[in-house]
């Protein structure tokens, strides 16, 4: 395999055109033959290499590695660069202060604002729910007179259980990490997600039971 | 005298050599001043007699063009008094519509001349489409004018997030959020929670600098509606405007025979 390009630059040079009419004599001042180096530039022919390496290969694959290297790394670099290491945006664990600040039945609305997130206290506990509406991520209100959440966007509807009933919205709102911290405070993390759909609200951290 | 100093400046090398030919009305020198001119010279120097009929052409892909021009000159306007952070843009929004002389007259401009290329790109397409102008040998053409379009929206989905106002970032919290969806890119989308996405390292992370529309993200799409999208347009322009003249200018009635 390794000596077919060989053969072949051969074959092509090969042949000879039958109907070629003999080129006309040279004309005198062309007649003394030149001495020739042999060319340095190409590999010998027996070579049986595939890549016939010398110092103008050699130096043509290295320009070009080094080119497309430098290519693709620099282009790796810029996509990482997009990706920011640190983010100055709102921790999603925080306290929540100490469960027997909540009333029972009430939905609070504490931490809409700064970590998009209700604590609803419920007779036998709490749950956290995620105030992102799961139609286009928009923050809707508690309208306690309706006792329903309702999205200003484009008019979905959630029951205080977070299950939609109403306009666009695909699947319920998520809920929330919720447990105590050490210290007896409400643990909420935002990053920790449980969805109705996949029936994750009865799962460890969904719900934080607590009777007082 | 007036005539003498004047014919006396057209003999100087420098009259000359910025305009190279007389106002003769030969077929020749009227070419000649076409071909020999940078901006001239995108047009082709005979046109079709149907091609200047504007219930054919509606004119559509020339206003479009010069709407981006308009934009482009009124957009550098607005960038001497408009701060991209989140501290000013807002303030400066409003310094421009309320305090900087005629800074209204710019920011409608710029404003109503986005609306309206917005709707001529449409209106450009649907006469091309109409008058089966993207038929071979044109169907190249029209991939990049399907390109230009998404730019067209592109651009005009980023700069709508600059007001820095309620509107803005709830419109851009909403459109962005569709990149959640992305197959293989969005950590709601297809395959994407499989490949390890997360808010914080899929598509929409990317955009919005973010896991969500927050200063970071101003800056980002300010960069992006002021540098690279118009770049990124305007070389599809330049391959635009060069496919129509390579594959014989506006398309016209198949009489047979070339059109000139």
């Amino acid at each position: 395999m390794a000596d077919q390009p060989t053969n072949e630059v051969v074959k092509i040079e090969a042949p000879v055109k039958p109907d070629a009419a003999p080129k006309p004599a040279q004309t005198q001042i062309a007649s003394q033959p030149v001495p020739r180096k042999p060319k340095q530039d190409r590999a010998p022919e027996e070579d049986p290499g595939i890549w016939r390496m010398n110092r103008r290969n050699a130096l043509w694959v290295g320009g070009w590695l080094a080119f497309f290297g430098f290519i693709l790394t620099s282009t790796v670099g810029a996509l990482r660069y997009m990706f920011p290491r640190v983010l100055f945006e709102p921790p999603t664990k925080f306290k929540a202060g100490f469960p027997f600040d909540y009333v029972v039945g009430e939905v609070s609305e504490k931490y809409k604002d700064e970590k998009r997130v209700w604590i609803v206290r419920e007779k036998d506990g709490f749950y956290a729910i995620v105030s992102i509406c799961t139609h286009l991520g928009c923050t809707p209100r508690w309208l306690p007179s309706d006792n329903k959440f309702k999205c200003p966007c484009h008019g979905s509807g959630f029951y205080k259980s977070a299950i939609n009933f109403e306009g666009p919205a695909p699947r319920p709102l998520e809920r929330a990490y919720i447990g105590l911290a050490d210290d007896g405070q409400i643990e909420i993390d935002r990053s920790v997600k449980f969805l109705y759909e996949k029936g994750e609200w009865g799962k460890q951290g969904s719900f934080l039971a607590y009777k007082g | 005298m007036l005539t003498q100093l004047r014919d006396q400046f057209r003999k100087t090398d420098v009259y000359k050599s910025i305009f190279r030919h007389s106002y003769q009305d030969t077929q020749r020198n009227r070419a000649l001043q076409i071909v020999d001119n940078v901006f001239l010279h995108l047009h082709p120097v005979r046109v079709p007699r149907h091609a200047t009929n504007l219930g054919y052409t509606w004119g559509m892909g020339g206003i479009t063009f010069l709407l981006f021009i308009v934009l482009t000159i009124t957009g550098v306007i607005l960038m001497f008094y408009y701060r991209p952070t989140a501290q000013y843009a807002y303030e400066d929004m409003k310094y421009l519509m309320n305090d900087v002389p005629f800074g209204p007259l710019m920011r409608n401009m710029h404003r109503w001349a986005a609306h309206a290329m917005v709707l001529t790109v449409m209106l450009h397409m649907f006469r091309v489409f109409l008058t089966g102008s993207y038929k071979p040998p044109r169907q190249f053409n029209w991939v990049v004018g399907v390109l230009l379009l998404v730019l067209t929206l592109l651009l005009s989905f980023s700069g709508y997030l600059l007001p820095w106002d309620q509107l803005a970032i709830w419109a851009v919290t909403v459109g962005t959020n569709m990149a959640r969806a992305t197959p293989l890119l969005g950590h709601e989308g297809p395959f994407g929670p499989e490949l390890g996405l997360r808010p914080d390292n899929d598509v929409r992370f990317v955009l919005l600098g973010g896991t969500e529309v927050g200063p970071p993200t101003l800056l980002r799409f300010y960069v992006g509606h002021c540098i690279f999208l118009p770049l990124i347009a305007v070389i599809f322009m330049v391959v635009h405007f060069w496919r129509v003249r390579k594959d014989g200018g506006i398309s016209g009635p198949d009489t047979g025979k070339k059109n000139f």
